[in-house]
């Protein structure tokens, strides 16, 4: 089972969807994560994610394992940001591809739902007046 | 304690590394629980109580509470995350 794992300081949805592109199979779905402008009604200014790159890596990878594991996939590509990130720009891309769309699309949000609880990445939200870690804060 | 093979190296991530003031740390955590130098550490930074989980990572893992440290596992402090 090939995989694509990476952590960039951009996401290039291209490189995520042709690397999971196979003629055997007949659907690519593909999850994109962006920022967004408000949480709990109040204006996000920006994001700053941070990671333990190595753990997260081969958390990544144990999830594209779980997932082909389930679904029966051909291939998955999982690409997330490290830095700052502003309103509207992407974060997460996750693609799989299958001879069949149901077992892409269920692999692709089993991935985004595990990697928001395992995956060790954290992300700090910048308000006007102040900033949290997100789920963090006490 | 300097950085050598006689020490542990232990990482601070997120919410942590504001809490102690600290990105890395080196000490001798050897033939220590996972749960013995979290029990530590939280009586050094009581602040640490107040998050709503704290897992430890050992060597890039996540692993039970009782295992045991040895001479040069990398240990890390895993706040709630909050990737996606």
């Amino acid at each position: 089972m090939k995989n694509l794992v990476q952590l960039v300081d951009s996401i290039d949805l291209d490189s995520v969807i042709s690397f999971v592109s196979n003629t055997s199979c007949g659907a690519v779905s593909i999850f994109l994560g962006t920022v967004r402008s408000h949480t709990k009604e109040k204006a996000v200014k920006k994001l700053l994610f941070e990671g333990y790159a190595p753990m997260a890596i081969k958390q990544m990878e144990l999830i594209i394992a779980e997932s082909n594991e389930l679904y029966g996939i051909e291939k998955m590509a999982i690409q997330h940001v490290l830095g700052e990130k502003y309103v509207g720009e992407q974060v997460v891309a996750i693609a799989a591809s299958a001879p069949h769309r149901q077992n892409a699309m269920d692999a692709c949000t089993f991935a985004i739902d595990t990697l928001k609880k395992r995956v060790p990445i954290w992300k700090k939200e910048f308000f006007d007046d102040g900033a949290i870690w997100v789920s963090s804060h006490p | 304690m300097e950085k050598s093979v006689n020490s542990n190296k232990i990482l601070f991530f997120g919410i942590t590394k504001d809490i102690t003031g600290l990105s890395e740390l080196y000490l001798n955590l050897e033939g220590k629980s996972i749960a013995t130098f979290k029990e530590e550490l939280t009586l050094k930074f009581p602040k640490l109580k107040l998050l709503s989980s704290l897992n430890i990572a050992l060597n890039h893992e996540y692993v039970p509470l009782d295992l045991i440290i040895s001479l040069g596992d990398e240990i890390a402090l895993i706040p709630p995350v909050s990737g996606g």
